[in-house]
């Protein structure tokens, strides 16, 4: 019970910062013709920020279910390592139930959240870690969508940048604790620019939504990290075999 | 109607999927170093990788095509520093936007 709680209390900033982000996609869902239930039940079902503003702009557009398939998986292909990640965090006796629930609310938030924790994640940890998160997206949606039209353009444009922001704010301090983190940013930043401004390695942030180039972005820079490390280690063992000969 | 009500369907079950196999069915502790190392960078560097340089381009009032706009650079600059003070990320947010929003505000004006 005492990890529910402290579940909670760790994601509820994650659920007021949903708010305005979902906020965002529910005025737009409705300003592309979907209905306000429509909107949330998308928020409900896929708990996923771009994955969800590329799908319905394909939706609107008439796309094919295949295309509609291949941005969503590409988009949102980054929860696939999240939750190879989270895989390392719990129980190895973990029940297949409770793995298929926490697996619903792998976001980018909640799972750092998650990984940042110095310990095994219990599943009374997740619950109560996920259950505000997914009430403010889906409660900002509804009130997005039903809200739509009293707000201007500039001010809905400028909502859009909580998402980043929020980002933003999980990555810094523990880059700015650890260098090595500091690193990883850096790197995944550099080649995310790289892959948008770069003529031809551009192509890539054409294609998917611009999903093949974050997921690109982000494998190369945490392979650099680690690959620095592993160099690193192999010195400091090769030190230690010289100094007892 | 069904195309929409279809759409959504096939939103969630490729999102969900996605998600679900790896915590499901991975069991065993990966013992090498080097992957171990590299999950540990993975939330940083996706989240890195999704900020920069698409934060820029974020405060694109709707309806118009996304372009670099300097409410977004003085908004992620005043998130950075907040950022680095340790602000949590509630504050962070809901500054970013309240900037960005007085930033067009003056650039209306001027």
């Amino acid at each position: 019970m005492n990890e529910f709680i402290r579940g909670i209390k760790r994601g509820f900033p994650i659920c007021l910062g949903y708010i305005p982000v979902s906020f965002t996609f529910g005025l737009i869902a409705v300003k592309m013709g979907f209905s306000p239930a429509q909107a949330t039940l998308i928020s409900l079902t896929n708990m996923a920020s771009a994955g969800q503003f590329a799908g319905i702009r394909l939706i609107e557009g008439g796309a094919p279910y295949i295309e509609l398939i291949i941005t969503t998986f590409v988009i949102n292909l980054r929860y696939f390592l999240m939750s190879l990640s989270l895989s390392q965090k719990v129980a190895h006796d973990m029940p297949f139930y409770k793995r298929a629930i926490m697996a619903y609310c792998i976001t980018d938030e909640v799972f750092a959240l998650a990984a940042m924790e110095p310990e095994e994640v219990s599943f009374p940890f997740f619950g109560g870690l996920m259950l505000t998160p997914i009430l403010g997206w889906t409660s900002g949606t509804l009130l997005g969508a039903v809200a739509s039209g009293l707000l201007s353009p500039m001010v809905q444009g400028c909502m859009g940048i909580a998402l980043y922001c929020m980002f933003i704010a999980i990555i810094i301090p523990p880059a700015r604790k650890s260098r090595k983190v500091a690193l990883a940013v850096v790197v995944a930043a550099f080649l995310s620019c790289m892959f948008k401004y770069v003529p031809g390695l551009n192509q890539l942030s054409k294609v998917g939504g611009g999903g093949w180039a974050i997921i690109t972005a982000a494998i190369l820079g945490a392979a650099i990290c680690a690959s620095i490390k592993e160099v690193k280690r192999r010195r400091k063992a090769a030190r230690a075999e010289r100094s007892v000969a | 109607m069904n195309y929409l009500y279809v759409c959504m369907f096939l939103m969630f079950l490729t999102t969900y999927l996605i998600r679900v196999i790896p915590i499901g069915f991975v069991r065993k502790k990966m013992e090498n170093l080097w992957i171990q190392d590299f999950i540990y960078y993975i939330p940083f560097s996706v989240l890195s990788a999704m900020t920069f340089p698409d934060v820029l381009y974020s405060t694109t009032a709707t309806g118009s095509e996304p372009h670099i706009s300097l409410s977004a650079v003085i908004a992620t600059l005043v998130a950075l520093v907040l950022a680095w003070r340790k602000r949590g990320l509630v504050l962070v947010a809901i500054v970013a936007v309240l900037v960005a929003i007085a930033v067009e505000m003056v650039l209306a004006y001027v």
